[in-house]
């Protein structure tokens, strides 16, 4: 008996939502064997890191209060991946949407009005797509990889944003300490649930997450950057503009960093810091890809990211797990999934003798 | 020993091949005698390019025997192949742009000597079977026929008693195709066997000594081609009476309705191809053909005249007297001006999409399939299935992926797409690049239709015994010329060869990067 | 004076060289086969972390350097299988490989945070290193900076001199077509694959064991993404990315000395890798030189054999 592998016609429905979860058993399986090579003991540690974060209301409310900016990254991000756009320097982005709307929060510190929170997520999306536009006409005019510029951009927008929080804007009361003002409550999201993290910015990130599925999967510019994505000629011949798409999805995935980096400044954190996210922008690649770059699936794996942050600290207090045990979780989970993908796109299946398919 | 003496140099008893559900060989057996010159004859599809692969060992059979001098073999892999003395010349050349030719051949060559010496050698059979190369220059920049020159002195100098062709003269002139045929005849005469894949029946009469039909994956029969008639031949090969197609009895106007006055268009490529002042004009109801060996710049004015290239003046080229040079691919097709590019998967359609989705890559607009940016999924499947019923292609419905149809539905699916939208122009590259003879009678028959009422079609294609008797007029294409067009009646195959040879020599630089990677 | 600081600067340049052209020519071989591994940020962290580890344990150098390409190589097995035999898209593999490395080398390497390690010792050349100026800058270097220049030059001469080199830039310029010839395709890709994965751990090892040397988490900051960009700017070719790596470990010393001289904030010199990085990967794809047609044809396209 030998195992014979065939390519599918067409990729399997079914095994392509089978997949995620297949990945998340392996990753859970891995994690076992890992916390028992770090000396831990697996069964508990596991709990902790997986289980214990969801136990409660308030548990649940802190993983939306995670999930949020993932899920908003990622769903622009998404959309550039199906068009063949790499930008992986969310987190860039978000940073400098964070300093457009932390700018207008501070320039306008200590005064009040309704319109101060519109004009930071309006700094702060224009900040984003600001930065975002670097690669993108980089890519368009010059045929630069939007890969390596939007990451090198990253590491200059961390050490812009510590320019200022070591300079210019340090908070004069603050005992010199690396950080801004706290922001006065009118550059503040007002909360949704008492007794949460909860803010208005989550609401707005379901309300985006809705739009970016029916574009996908209803409008013209959606069926464009799926065939620029797919098939590059097929896209210039039915009269798609490359360049274009370039454009939209980096500009839409830089504002979405940027919307996601106001948010976290003007909720969770209130203020400017030298480090914004614990990696959100990286993290928000594999929320992506989990959630299959659908934005329903990318509500779905941002919780579970969001539990493997949350679950990383619960495990860090409970069992001296190492921090950055997130990260190799989420990296694993990347992996297997992409490893498990081979699964619908090819069909495995034991023969009596040993030949290699092929098609024609 | 006697018995050795006489064995056929090649024997093939009871191949079979399988892929998933297909029979690609079923039961095949023939033999090849030393020094004959022997055809695979069938059409696209019949099964001779997984034959040959066996033979090679790029591909291993299901089941049968091949024997080699009268002893059965097992041949795993290409290097077993050449080792045995089989050497091959492939359809799409397996060459390597940016390598030389020195370094392309010591590739092909187990045991290659140390590279000086190996490039005296290629100097010296070259010379000696008529095939001028120089092994220091790079591949890209070589013609197709200096191209397949490499492969065949790569197969010469491993002195191989068994040459395998696959289609070899597609892209070449018929002066090209003359020349090669003298070198094959000498190889011939030394005892070398020679396997000629090929579905020109014409060449086949004048080269082989025997051959073997394949139809379906199967032989279905054996001749001797001097003796055999070419209608015989296509008979054997097609599997029923050969259809005549209905030529049309419609006038062709005297106004035009497509005209291309000067078209200059730099190319952006790193090996391609500049269009320099090309001009014609397509009257209504005209079918205007344009021939030409690949790589001449066939894509590129494809593309130029389907908008995916834009030019700077828009008077270059009119239709209905209004100038749409400037405008991109969408925006000609609102102005009536279709286009079918050359490859069916991945340019004419998305093969990972619903035939429904490919409707709205050129129907969109024009059929309202999206309206005020949002897509009509209904009417996208109504169309679809149109296309499906009109052109009967074979597919699961409109649901279907693109890349479930076979070659010959694809091709009529993407040609009824752009049929059905009833353009005043249509641009059409290759029309039946390796589609069954069904598949290519039913679009032959549509664009008569289409220019029956009126539509203005130019049909670009290598293949000349097409363009004789689908076009009306037709003119050559050579470097990025245009020559002037003669009225297809009245055109006889020598003048078109010469024509695509060139006014420039055969020696043309024309070495298009893309122009070995055509869809089989 | 003036000699003894251009002899400090220089051998300066040539260590903040020396891991970027470790990473980058391993990289130009995995890219010349057709393959683009984007997870060199991952492999180098987990080269670095191996090599102090090991180091660190065993108190031999020599032991960690191994384990830093064997760790290297590791993760490049990992991203092989999942490219070349699982067929998955390389990019996104390489994020994850990348993603992966930072995670795991933290995790590993968090019990040996601020732990010092000696820095490997310099190799003085027989008296060649008391030369006046270039003595102590080319040849009183630590072995590895030696090695990455041997490294360099074995990768052009076997690129250029060698038939197993001629094969992989075959397979790299067209794997169907080199399969079709019978050359094997996944195994020469695999073997570039993790030849490269071992040269960034080195890479890694050097940070780790010489250059700083210590342990940090994330301590490459961006290196493997750097070298990345060089094999680009050094058009794919062996010596133009040597000196891609010299002018980039310049212009890291040279911020670096620059910062005390001007009254600018520190991080505005820290930019200046960064935004070199995008300038030269603009320049050389504006330029008329167009150094992106020396890309491998089939750089980056998966392959399944037999089709």
């Amino acid at each position: 008996m030998w195992v014979k592998v065939e390519p599918r016609q067409e990729a399997s429905r079914r095994v392509i939502y089978a997949t995620p979860v297949l990945a998340v058993g392996l990753t859970v399986l891995s994690g076992y064997f890992l916390f028992l090579f770090l000396g831990l003991a697996p069964a508990k540690t596991l709990y902790h890191f997986l289980i214990s974060p969801t136990l409660t209301f308030y548990g649940w409310s802190e993983l939306c209060v995670k999930a949020g900016p993932l899920v908003l990254i990622a769903s622009g991000l998404a959309i550039g991946f199906r068009a063949n756009v790499w930008n992986i320097g969310a987190e860039g982005q978000l940073t400098l949407g964070a300093v457009g709307a932390g700018g207008v929060a501070l320039a306008f510190w200590g005064e009040s009005g309704l319109w101060i929170l519109p004009l930071m997520c309006l700094a702060g999306i224009l900040g984003g797509m600001l930065y975002a536009a670097i690669p993108a006409f980089l890519k368009t005019r010059y045929e630069v990889s939007e890969i390596l510029t939007s990451l090198m951009l990253t590491y200059v927008a961390t050490l812009a944003l510590g320019i200022l929080v070591y300079g210019p804007w340090r908070d004069p009361m603050g005992f010199n300490f690396p950080q801004t003002r706290m922001f006065s409550d009118s550059a503040l999201l007002p909360l949704i649930l008492d007794g949460t993290r909860m803010h208005l910015g989550i609401l707005v990130t379901l309300a985006v997450a809705v739009a970016a599925w029916m574009m996908m999967a209803r409008t013209v510019i959606g069926f464009q950057i799926k065939v620029v994505g797919l098939a590059p000629a097929a896209a210039r011949f039915a009269g798609f503009s490359r360049n274009r798409t370039v454009w939209f999805s980096l500009l839409l995935s830089g504002g979405l960093a940027g919307l996601a980096g106001t948010f976290e400044i003007a909720g969770p954190i209130g203020q400017l810091v030298p480090h914004l996210t614990p990696g959100y922008g990286f993290t928000a690649i594999i929320v992506a890809f989990l959630g299959r770059l659908h934005p329903l699936g990318i509500i779905a794996s941002g919780f579970l990211m969001a539990i493997s942050y949350n679950g990383g600290e619960i495990a860090q207090v409970e069992d001296r797990l190492p921090q950055a045990a997130t990260g190799v979780f989420q990296g694993m989970l990347l992996f297997y999934l992409l490893a498990c993908d081979f699964l619908s796109r090819y069909r495995i299946r034991l023969a009596a003798t040993r030949r290699e398919a092929s098609p024609s | 020993m006697d018995e050795e003496q006489r064995a056929p140099r090649l024997a093939l008893r009871d191949i079979s091949k399988r892929f998933q559900s297909v029979v690609a060989n079923d039961h095949i057996s023939f033999s090849v005698a030393p020094g004959q010159v022997h055809a695979l004859l069938g059409e696209n599809g019949a099964g001779k390019s997984t034959l040959v692969k066996i033979i090679y060992g790029v591909l291993q059979a299901d089941e049968g025997q091949i024997l080699w001098d009268g002893r059965p073999v097992t041949i795993d892999s290409p290097h077993q192949a050449r080792g045995q003395g089989i050497g091959m010349v492939f359809q799409h050349f397996s060459l390597f742009e940016a390598m030389t030719v020195l370094e392309n051949i010591a590739l092909g060559i187990d045991n290659a000597p140390d590279l000086k010496e190996l490039a005296d050698r290629i100097v010296t059979v070259s010379r000696k079977y008529g095939l001028p190369l120089d092994p220091s220059r790079e591949i890209h920049t070589l013609s197709v026929g200096e191209r397949q020159r490499v492969e065949i002195v790569r197969c010469l100098l491993q002195n191989p008693k068994l040459l395998i062709m696959d289609e070899p003269t597609s892209v070449l002139t018929p002066q090209e195709v003359e020349r090669l045929f003298v070198t094959l005849r000498q190889l011939s005469d030394e005892g070398c066997s020679i396997l000629y894949i090929s579905h020109k029946l014409q060449e086949i009469k004048d080269l082989c000594h025997h051959a073997t039909v394949l139809r379906g994956g199967r032989v279905v029969g054996e001749c001797d081609p001097a003796v055999e008639t070419a209608r015989g031949m296509a008979q054997l090969m097609i599997g029923s009476e050969l259809k005549q197609l209905v030529r049309r009895a419609g006038s062709v106007s005297a106004e035009p309705r497509l005209i291309v006055e000067n078209l200059t268009v730099p190319s952006t490529l790193a090996f391609g191809i500049d269009l320099k002042g090309i001009s014609f004009e397509v009257g209504a109801g005209e079918i205007f053909g344009i021939a030409g060996v690949a790589g001449n710049g066939q894509n590129e004015l494809t593309q130029a005249l389907a908008g995916e290239t834009t030019l700077h003046r828009p008077s270059t080229i009119r239709l209905d007297g209004k100038a749409i040079g400037h405008l991109g691919a969408e925006q000609r097709r609102m102005h009536g001006l279709c286009s079918v590019p050359e490859e069916r998967s991945g340019h004419a359609s998305v093969p990972e999409m619903s035939l429904a989705a490919n409707t709205l890559l050129t129907a969109r607009n024009r059929l309202g399939l999206a309206r005020q940016g949002f897509i009509q999924p209904t009417e996208a499947q109504d169309y679809a299935q149109r296309v499906i019923d009109e052109f009967a292609v074979k597919a699961a419905g409109p649901s279907a992926n693109a890349a479930t149809l076979s070659g010959g539905n694809l091709q009529k699916f993407i040609v009824g797409r752009e049929v059905l939208q009833s353009p005043e122009v249509l641009i059409i590259a290759q029309p039946t690049w390796g589609v069954d003879a069904g598949a290519a009678a039913t679009i032959h028959q549509a664009l008569f239709k289409l220019a029956q009422n009126g539509t203005a079609i130019v049909v670009v294609s290598q293949d000349l015994d097409e363009l004789l008797v689908v076009t009306d007029r037709l003119a050559v294409i050579n470097l990025g010329t245009l020559s002037p067009s003669i009225a297809t009646a009245e055109a006889s195959v020598e003048q078109i060869g010469l024509l695509m040879g060139g006014l420039h020599g055969m020696e043309g630089e024309a070495a298009d990067r893309g122009s070995s990677k055509h869809v089989g | 004076m003036i000699a003894e600081s251009i002899v400090n600067i220089s051998a300066a340049v040539i260590s903040a060289s020396t891991p970027l052209l470790f990473v980058a020519a391993g990289e130009l071989v995995v890219e010349r086969s057709g393959v683009l591994n984007l997870g060199v940020e991952g492999m180098m962290l987990m080269g670095a972390v191996a090599g102090f580890a090991v180091t660190l344990t065993t108190g031999s150098p020599i032991l960690g350097i191994v384990a830093a390409a064997a760790a290297g190589a590791v993760m490049a097995l990992a991203f092989a299988v999942l490219t070349l035999t699982l067929m998955a898209n390389q990019v996104a593999t390489g994020l994850a490989l990348t993603i992966f490395g930072i995670g795991l080398s933290a995790l590993l390497g968090s019990g040996f945070v601020g732990q010092p390690v000696p820095a490997l010792p310099k190799l003085h050349l027989a008296g060649l290193s008391e030369l006046p100026v270039i003595g102590p800058v080319l040849f009183g270097q630590d072995a590895l900076v030696y090695l990455s220049v041997i490294l360099t030059g074995g990768v052009a001469w076997f690129l250029k001199r060698t038939r197993p080199g001629m094969m992989l830039r075959a397979i790299g310029e067209s794997a169907a077509s080199a399969h079709s010839l019978g050359l094997p395709v996944i195994r020469v890709r695999y073997l570039a694959t993790l030849f490269g994965g071992a040269a960034a751990g080195l890479g890694g090892a050097f940070l780790s064991l010489s250059y700083t040397p210590m342990w940090m988490e994330g301590m490459t900051s961006g290196r493997g993404w750097i070298a990345l960009a060089l094999v680009v700017f050094g058009s794919w070719r062996p010596w133009r990315v040597l000196a891609g790596a010299y002018l980039f470990g310049g212009v890291t010393i040279l911020q670096l000395h620059a910062q005390g001289a001007f009254h600018l904030p520190a991080q505005v010199f820290s930019m200046a890798p960064y935004l070199a990085t995008i300038a030269v990967l603009t320049i050389i794809s504006a330029g008329p030189w167009r150094g992106r047609f020396n890309a491998p044809a089939d750089l980056g396209k998966p392959f399944r054999p037999s089709v």
